[in-house]
């Protein structure tokens, strides 16, 4: 377990940094996100002192928006579009052999910590569904193999 | 000879890095346009030769030497040749205004951008009162693109004239200008084509919006599914800030306005332009009752605009060549070009600009030719995932706002999604209560309670349980969530359920299903 002085630390410089912006909750979350892969619990106290907002404001925020992580996840992140468009091209199978392949559900992590796998309902490349996101990677047309193929690049265990 | 391969999402996720790493690997630096929308061919590879600029597609990068070797001797002898791209009939029959410029060259080149007529609006604006050019938007009839269609010429007058006067001894009233970039329709995809086959469109859009209405500030509020759009667009507006179409004293004329992205965090609901404007704030993205309309108390209490990314980057062309132009568009009270989307199991998939009118029908057959799988359609949902499911005895009703609403479905945002005849549309009307439990911002309990609900309410009528009472039940639930919603999560979440209802009732009859 981390301290919550050293997550202090490692975020002061970027409270600083959107301390001043309008609206700058989300724009620091997002850069806290970046830099460690989610907003620890522990970071809660110094973003509400730096925005003067309250602890629970920050949480009520943290946990509205299905970006925000507040435990670590995988080294890659691989979501499964499960909105109409994808739907119609077979994305209820595939979202079902990426769990039965990955031994996991969604908002799970593989046990080597390689993979977390997430719905994601439209990645707008509806026109070549289903669809898949890798990490920042958009991929048309993924079906079982396919999803394979790109999970063993990602060098998970199958 | 200049070759083109698109770097939009559609033809990267279809692998068209890789094809520009296999031109790379031949010696030619491709340039990476954006895409023209014809996604059934990306990756799009386009050659400007003698006889024109001709397109070979969809390519690999396995395609490329023989590509390479045909170009030598016979072009046409390929078999991904697909002649001269503009006569492509997909193309070459729609009416392109927005999107008149897409895929032509690299996105983000200011020079490409200026020789294609653009920010020509912008200069017109510049040299106008922002009255006037609010009344040219009035005239030109233009309607919000993003779904609920109102007309922007009026909520442009209202932001005009909210804060009072400009006293000469007063600070000016701060107003806003927001644009929804948080497109998240499924089978919608044209507000990412603009922001990433022609940000500057956008870009101009707004700068002409903030002068009409006396704005200094705007905000692209842009979801973070769209991380290609994002880094164009943040390139596009630094380029334009360095060129002084952006900043203070624009071209020299002493006003100002300023442009920032801000992301979304994977929240459908900031869609809805409350919601949008509490998440720009910083907060969760609850929707907020009106009145007040955000052109009265917007962003932050002040008056803002907040419009599409399609409404704002018409403006572009209505101020370059006139209202009259852009009016002598469309039908009726829909006035324009409309950019529909054709998604979901289809052939030819992509973005089709037409004036208002087209029937659906003409657009799944004639454009769309018909499945990706092969089989008959079944069912298509237009507007998103609150629009209806439309049989196939409505797909001849035109493209027109008021006809749709007639038929109680809606255009929406101009997505289209196809089903083949393997789809179960009571799994469908579940999908649309499940989608609003994730996605309901829990305001109103009818929204927030109803969906689950709704998700229980048709398992049992699935599974046959006290099916006549539930059918009743599902029906007063559906009122209750229509009736007692804030916005159109809640309150239209009840049209494809519905209409699946109606119009597809034997899916419900099935017994025994093996999800139950």
């Amino acid at each position: 377990m981390e301290t919550s002085a050293q997550n202090i630390a490692d975020i002061s410089h970027l409270v600083t940094q959107y301390q001043a912006v309008p609206g700058g909750l989300l724009p620091l979350l997002h850069a806290i996100q970046g830099e460690l892969g989610y907003v620890p619990e522990s970071t809660v106290p110094a973003i509400a002192t730096g925005l003067n907002l309250s602890r629970a404001e920050v949480h009520g925020v943290i946990s509205f928006y299905h970006d925000f992580k507040t435990h670590s996840v995988g080294r890659n992140t691989v979501q499964i579009c499960r909105a109409e468009a994808c739907q119609s091209m077979g994305s209820r199978q595939l979202e079902a052999h990426a769990k039965q392949a990955l031994g996991i559900d969604y908002h799970e992590t593989t046990a080597d910590g390689s993979i977390t796998l997430e719905p994601v309902y439209c990645l707008g490349n509806c026109a070549c569904s289903p669809s898949v996101r890798i990490n920042d990677d958009i991929v048309a047309r993924v079906d079982a193999a396919r999803f394979d193929e790109l999970v063993a690049k990602l060098g998970a265990s199958q | 000879m200049k070759f083109y391969i698109p770097q939009d999402t559609t033809a990267l996720a279809c692998g068209a890095e890789a094809a520009a790493h296999a031109l790379q690997a031949a010696g030619i630096e491709p340039v990476r346009n954006g895409s023209r929308g014809m996604f059934w061919l990306e990756p799009l590879l386009e050659v400007d030769t003698d006889a024109g600029r001709i397109g070979f597609g969809p390519v690999s990068s396995k395609d490329i030497p023989s590509i390479l070797d045909a170009l030598e001797a016979d072009a046409s002898s390929h078999d991904l040749y697909l002649g001269q791209v503009e006569q492509i009939d997909y193309l070459a029959s729609q009416q392109r205004l927005t999107y008149a410029r897409a895929g032509l060259g690299d996105p983000v080149c200011l020079d490409n951008y200026q020789a294609l007529n653009g920010f020509k609006g912008l200069k017109t604006a510049l040299a106008m009162t922002g009255q006037q050019i609010v009344d040219q938007v009035k005239d030109s009839g233009l309607r919000g693109r993003g779904g609920a269609a109102f007309p922007a010429g009026i909520k442009w007058q209202t932001v005009h004239d909210a804060g009072g006067s400009a006293a000469a001894d007063k600070e000016p009233c701060q107003k806003y200008i927001v644009c929804n970039a948080d497109e998240g329709d499924s089978g919608t995809f044209a507000d990412r084509l603009v922001m990433e086959s022609d940000p500057y469109q956008l870009i101009e859009g707004m700068a002409i919006a903030g002068l009409a209405v006396g704005a200094t500030q705007g905000y692209i509020y842009l979801r973070s599914e769209y991380p290609v759009a994002h880094k164009l667009l943040n390139t596009a507006i630094e380029r334009a800030v360095a060129a002084n179409f952006l900043g203070e004293n624009i071209l020299g004329s002493g006003k100002t306005f300023h442009l920032e992205v801000r992301l979304g965090a994977g929240a459908y609901i900031c869609g809805e332009e409350t919601s949008l404007l509490e998440s720009l704030e910083g907060k969760r993205g609850m929707v907020r009752a009106k009145p007040p309309l955000p052109a009265i108390e917007g962003l932050f209490g002040k008056p803002t605009v907040v419009n599409n990314v399609l409404t704002l980057a018409a403006i572009s062309t209505i101020l370059e060549q006139g209202a009259e132009t852009y009016q002598n568009f469309g039908m009726g009270r829909s006035r324009g070009t409309l950019a529909i989307q054709l998604a979901g199991n289809i052939k030819r998939g992509g973005l089709i600009e037409l004036a208002f009118g087209v029937t659906l029908r003409e657009v799944v057959e004639e454009y769309g030719q018909g499945t990706y799988s092969g089989r008959p359609i079944r069912a298509i949902q237009v507007g998103g995932p609150l629009g209806a499911f439309l049989p196939e005895s409505q797909w001849d009703t035109p493209m027109d706002y008021e006809a749709f609403a007639a038929i109680k479905a809606m255009i929406g945002h101009g997505g289209i999604v196809v089903f083949d005849d393997t789809a179960d549309m009571a799994a469908q009307a579940r999908f649309a209560m499940e989608f609003c439990v994730v996605e309901s911002c829990g305001k109103c309990t009818p929204c927030r309670i109803g969906s689950v609900r709704g998700v229980e309410v048709i398992d049992r009528i699935v599974a046959n349980e006290n099916r006549e009472n539930n059918l009743i039940l599902l029906h007063e639930l559906c009122d209750t969530m229509e009736m007692g919603s804030l916005c159109a999560m809640g309150g239209m979440t009840p049209f494809p359920v519905r209409s699946a209802l109606a119009h597809f009732p034997s899916d419900f009859t099935r017994q025994g299903r093996g999800d139950n």
